[in-house]
């Protein structure tokens, strides 16, 4: 039988026609009907380069500059914009990574969904139509029915993924082609959504290619992994033998990237450094109650102590980059109180003095946006050192140098200015530049989230170690929960702006849980291909809003174990369960274990 | 430069070579001239080009060449400097709104937006019909009539700039605002408000030059190009080049300097005209 | 819907109290110097108590905010005033002129607005190749020229040369069809010119940053010919940029008329107030230059409305 696709020393240049760069070198492999292929690498792998040259299609300023793209009969790299046209859409289609970016935002969803089968005239628009209804309803897709009256920006985003499912299945093609589709997603919205695809997928034995950068996403949906690394492949297996027995030694490397261990070591207790009781804050105008305008974060209060990291998780809208900001001054708190080495902390930055500035330092999630392009590396680590510590001249060359060891750099880098330095460089200069002021805490906010795994292991590694030598306390904000369980002493739980559960990092390697982080830790793929298919299906989220009055528990639309009558009416006491960590919830402790 | 310079297209290289010309002619015309602005030398007046006079004479018998020479000045300095400091002060100005009170910003952007409501051509008469038309005056009411465009553009990248991690980093820092402005903001907005600096010089160079064409500009004994192009219209009929060569002479400025902003900017972007 | 029409009032609000501000201005400027304006009327030569009468009937002894109000509660009501240089009433004056302004940029407009968004598109969908290029290096070059060149240019071809056309813009009482056309070709076509330049240049920047959206690529991937998803995808979306573009280029008209009707001979507003300024003729120019103001706010804020009218996620209540 011959293979569905095959693709035969495929070579992608970019650049100018004159000095072209190569960017894909000569991929080759095949797929028979049916299969799924998973394309895995981290940036610059060309693995969504080479998903779209299935379609034909190159990004400007790239081409196909050698080899074939089989799909049956027609090579794609070989064709006409015409026949192109004719084929895209409809032989072979595309799920692109955002939805909300690849909807047209101002035609309504169901007129984009069935455009593909009315251009190639495939069936009529009735009958397309009502495809598309079911295809809903196959993606499990709230209300199919009227779904696709609405215009892209009234759905929520996982919605939208999948309507981009449907928009891509209508012509009944041959071939999908699923780019980093639940990359953007949060991960409690994404298990639902690759049930969805995969079940799409089987049920018309439509071939796909999958592309990713999470190993763990991929081995729940692919029957084939291709390890890309720099534009060329390292290895082509199915997925059982990835899994179990790894040949080449760069999938061995991202395999351990992702597997944590789950063992947190027993720290002395220290005194604490950083003290944040029942802080409550939001944006907008204080109204005359005294609350804010949009509320974001109510009664949340934790301890850091000296050379210890506390972990706080959450997803978007969980409040943390809010708390966050006002940890570090940006957003005055509206209630609660903040002490820093015992020291009441003011809450506006504009109130701080010096030393307390110089005692919080925050590192960002995106190192191409935290540093000054027009400034060099020796200014941006220099100047903390000045500001706080009055150094100039030779010292303060030497102390920049040092800096720069002790995030592992070059020392030459010092002259440079930071725009042609890769992601990790970037980051580990944030991080110098934090050190620099001698901080005894350390804001992390998803520094790790923006970066490819394998750079991101070697930066929490460093943070380890960091931490280790200079006894620093680190408050660790991520929406990550296993980095977050390997990495952290204390873990905080946000959703909505409450704290739901609190405890150290050893009670959170078991159950019982508060049920979000239940949902959460449940929602985490692991390299099990079983996985997938063990989940259950979660009620989508409604987006009730949270008004000031709202001290009733905020998890409770989506809750699955919720004691009707009791938690609609009264708030949520805390409990302290035998593990040590404290929750917030009705159920206690055996209720709790049961789910 | 020089990388600058050899990294352009043809037409950016055309465009800095007369751009190098012209500046040339401004610095050291009325030397170069074979006879005085004033003077008087030949009884017949709108001389074609060629002959004796290399682009013949204006109405009353002057040499063209020499009044275009003498002339080039006033088009190309009175416009530099009024677009220098309508840029450094709309720049200066949108630096301190950039840093400050969300409050002040607003009111200070609010206050700018209305005075770019009135046309730069309207401003500019009524002005002239309050204060006159002398070298000075002229210089004030130009630099004013674009300094809001200017504001709006570099507070607009500097609000961009102002909202990037790095300069948050900095606030939580304890960083005063000057810090922020100069330090931070300052060199990443440089390079586009440069290309803003150029453009504004095209506007002023024109907007001074259809003053002195109505009559309202450079006044006489002194003479800018467009008052060159006012004084001699009556040899339209005839197709004097006493007409017609100042006016092409004015062109091929503002072009050569779009040309190059152009190519610095690399490609086709947007230029608006008027504010 | 609500909010759509909160938003419209909110800017129409804001337009008003701009307009407010602009009065202040160029009241305040052209009231400013001593310069007398009694003393202009009767000349040099006239005694100082028919200087003083004088002063008292046109009410200039008032304290400068109450001339103010005075002026702008005339204004509001229709009155704009007497015309130091020939005593007429202003706004006599401006209204016999007004309707010939308004056709010459009515024409221009007309022609200029759909020539130029089709020459902005073609270049935004060819970025990049040869005609785009071309495109952009001839556009840039007649945003940069002054009109008078372009107009001596013009009178010295057609007229002079060819004696195609007049060179002064005159209609005789009697005028058919073709003598308008005659008068009005080389005045239109200097506006033209540089007017589409500047708003080609400024639609294919709005194409250009739709057709960059990933629902653009989407669109293409799909099967969509480039035609199509241009035509259908990318353009509705960027009415909103476009109409925007458009009616900012079309308050240059304000400033480019000035000059067009200086050298045409042609009877708008706009010569009306360069003599104003020549005869500094206070109260015609302050309202010649109150209409041009208000004209240019109303284009803002057309630009403004379309912008939001535009923006799906407004127009949904969503």
């Amino acid at each position: 039988m011959t293979a569905h696709i095959i693709v035969d020393n495929l070579q992608v240049q970019a650049g100018s026609p004159e000095q072209p760069v190569t960017i894909v070198h000569n991929v080759s492999f095949s797929l028979q009907r049916g299969e799924v292929l998973a394309l895995i690498g981290e940036s610059g792998s060309g693995k969504t380069t080479i998903a779209l040259t299935m379609l034909g299609y190159a990004r400007p300023g790239c081409w196909i500059s050698g080899g074939a793209v089989m799909v049956g009969n027609d090579n794609m790299a070989d064709k006409t914009d015409a026949q192109l046209a004719t084929l895209r859409g409809r032989k072979v289609a595309y799920v692109a990574q955002s939805a909300a970016a690849a909807f047209n935002p101002s035609r309504r969803i169901m007129d984009q969904v069935v455009e593909s089968a009315l251009m190639h005239g495939v069936m009529s628009r009735k009958a397309a139509e009502e495809k598309a209804v079911k295809l809903f309803a196959q993606l499990s897709l709230p209300s199919p029915d009227t779904i696709g009256k609405r215009y892209p920006h009234e759905v929520s985003g996982g919605q939208l993924q999948r309507l981009m499912a449907a928009m891509a299945l209508i012509c009944d093609p041959e071939l999908v082609i699923f780019d980093e589709p639940t990359t953007a997603l949060d991960v409690t919205t994404q298990v639902d959504v690759l049930k969805a695809f995969k079940a799409a997928v089987k049920a018309t034995n439509t071939t796909a290619v999958y592309v990713s950068h999470d190993l763990a996403v991929v081995a729940q949906m692919a029957d084939r992994i291709l390890v890309l690394q720099q534009g060329r492949v390292m290895e082509n297996n199915p997925t059982t033998k990835i899994l179990s027995d790894a040949e080449h030694p760069y999938t061995r490397q991202l395999l351990s990237a992702v597997q944590h261990s789950d063992i947190v070591q027993n720290k002395a207790d220290s005194d604490v450094v950083l003290e944040i009781a029942n802080i409550e804050a939001g944006y907008g105008r204080i109204k005359p109650d005294g609350r804010p305008e949009i509320p974001i974060l109510s009664d949340v209060s934790m301890k850091v102590r000296r050379g210890q990291t506390v972990g706080i998780i959450g997803e978007s809208g969980s409040g943390k980059s809010t708390f966050a900001r006002v940890i570090a001054g940006l957003l005055p708190a509206t209630n609660g109180y903040m002490q820093l080495n015992k020291r009441e902390l003011l809450s506006a930055i504009a109130d701080r003095d010096k030393k307390e500035c110089q005692h919080i330092q925050m590192v960002f999630q995106n190192a191409d946006t935290a540093l000054n392009p027009a400034h060099k590396v020796g200014d941006i680590l220099g100047r903390p050192l000045t500001l706080f510590h009055g150094l100039t001249g030779a010292a303060r060359k030497q102390r920049v140098a040092e800096l720069l060891e002790l995030v592992k750099l070059p020392v030459e880098l010092a002259d440079r200015k930071c725009g042609a330095l890769s992601g990790g460089q970037k980051q580990r200069i944030n991080l110098a530049r934090a050190l620099a002021a001698e901080p005894s805490v350390i804001l992390c906010d998803e520094v790790t989230s923006a970066l490819d795994t394998v750079v991101a292991a070697a930066i929490l590694e460093l943070l380890e170690e960091l931490q280790a030598r200079l006894n620093i306390a680190i408050v660790f904000i991520s929406h990550d929960i296993s980095t977050v369980k390997h990495l952290c002493d204390e873990v905080v739980v946000l959703y909505k702006g409450s704290k739901v559960e609190h405890g150290s990092g050893k009670s959170f390697a078991s159950a019982p849980y508060h049920p979000y982080t239940d949902l959460l830790v449940s929602s985490v793929p692991t390299l099990d291909p079983e996985w997938l298919d063990s989940r259950n299906r979660d009620q989508e989220a409604r987006n009730i809003p949270i008004t000031n009055s709202d001290s009733l528990c905020r998890f409770r639309d989506r809750c699955t174990v919720k004691l009707n009558g009791l938690c609609d009416s009264e708030a949520p006491p805390s409990r302290k369960l035998s593990s040590g960590k404290s929750v917030l919830c009705h159920r206690d402790e055996a209720m709790l274990s049961y789910s | 430069m020089m990388s600058v310079f050899k990294s352009m297209p043809v037409s950016g290289k055309l465009g800095s070579a007369l751009v190098a010309f012209w500046l040339f002619i401004a610095l050291f015309g009325p030397w170069l001239a074979p006879h005085t602005a004033s003077e008087i030398v030949a009884y017949d007046v709108f001389e074609p080009i060629g002959g004796e006079y290399v682009l013949g004479t204006d109405y009353i018998g002057r040499d063209v060449f020499s009044r275009i020479l003498d002339g080039t000045r006033f088009t190309i300095f009175i416009p530099l400097l009024a677009a220098a400091l309508a840029c450094s002060v709309g720049t200066l100005i949108a630096l301190y709104s950039a840093v400050s009170h969300p409050r002040t910003d607003e009111i200070i952007a609010r206050f700018m937006d209305a005075l770019i409501s009135i046309p730069s051509k309207i401003f500019s008469l009524v002005m002239i019909a309050a204060f006159g038309s002398s070298v000075p005056i002229l210089l004030t009411i130009t630099a004013i009539s674009y300094m809001p465009g200017s504001f709006r553009i570099a507070r607009a990248l500097a609000v961009n700039v102002a909202s990037m991690d790095f300069v948050t980093v900095a606030r939580t820092r304890g960083e005063s605002r000057l810090y922020l402005a100069v330090k931070e903001i300052l060199p990443n907005i440089l390079h586009p408000m440069l290309a803003d600096f150029g453009l504004r010089f095209v506007f002023v160079v024109l907007l001074l030059s259809s003053l002195s064409f109505l009559g309202l500009g450079v006044q006489p004994p002194e003479a800018d190009l467009g008052s060159l192009v006012r004084e001699n219209i009556s040899g339209l009929a005839e197709g004097a080049p006493a007409v017609i060569v100042p006016a092409i002479a004015i062109a091929t400025i503002t072009i050569a300097v779009n040309l190059v902003i152009d190519s610095v900017r690399g490609g086709a972007t947007y230029a608006a005209k008027g504010k | 819907m609500k909010v759509i029409f909160q938003l419209i009032l909110k800017r129409i609000g804001l337009s008003l109290i701009t307009l407010l501000i602009v009065s202040t201005v160029v009241f305040f400027i052209a009231n400013l110097l001593p310069g007398d304006a009694a003393q202009e009327m009767l000349g040099q030569s006239a005694t100082p108590e028919a200087v003083a009468a004088l002063r008292d009937a046109y009410g200039l002894n008032d304290p400068p905010l109450t001339r103010y109000a005075k002026w702008l509660g005339g204004l509001v009501t229709g009155d704009a005033g007497t015309s130091l240089a020939n005593s007429r009433p202003v706004s006599e004056l401006i209204s016999s002129r007004l309707s010939q302004s308004l056709l010459l940029a009515g024409l221009t407009a007309v022609i200029a607005v759909p020539f130029a968004m089709v020459l902005g598109i073609v270049a935004a969908m060819h970025s990049g190749r040869r005609i785009d290029k071309i495109m952009n290096i001839a556009t840039l070059s007649m945003v940069a020229v002054p009109e008078f060149l372009l107009a001596t240019i013009f009178v010295l071809v057609f007229a002079v040369e060819l004696n195609w056309l007049p060179s002064l813009s005159y209609i005789p009482s009697d005028a058919g069809l073709y003598d308008y056309f005659r008068a009005f070709a080389l005045p239109v076509a200097t506006l033209c010119i540089v007017l589409s330049a500047q708003m080609a240049r400024m639609t294919r920047a709005a194409v250009l940053e739709q057709l960059s959206q990933p629902y653009v690529e989407m669109a293409l991937l799909k099967g969509s010919p480039l035609s199509r998803a241009v035509l259908r995808h990318a353009l509705p979306n960027a009415v909103g940029p476009i109409v925007n573009a458009v009616a900012l280029s079309l308050s240059y008209l304000l400033g480019g008329v000035v000059i067009v009707e200086v050298i045409f001979n042609y009877p708008g507003v706009a010569s009306l107030m360069v003599d104003a300024v020549t005869n500094r003729d206070m109260p015609l120019l302050q309202a010649c230059a109150m209409l041009f103001c208000t004209g240019y706010l109303i284009l803002v804020l057309i630009a403004d409305l379309a912008a939001i009218l535009a923006n799906p996620k407004l127009r949904t209540g969503g």
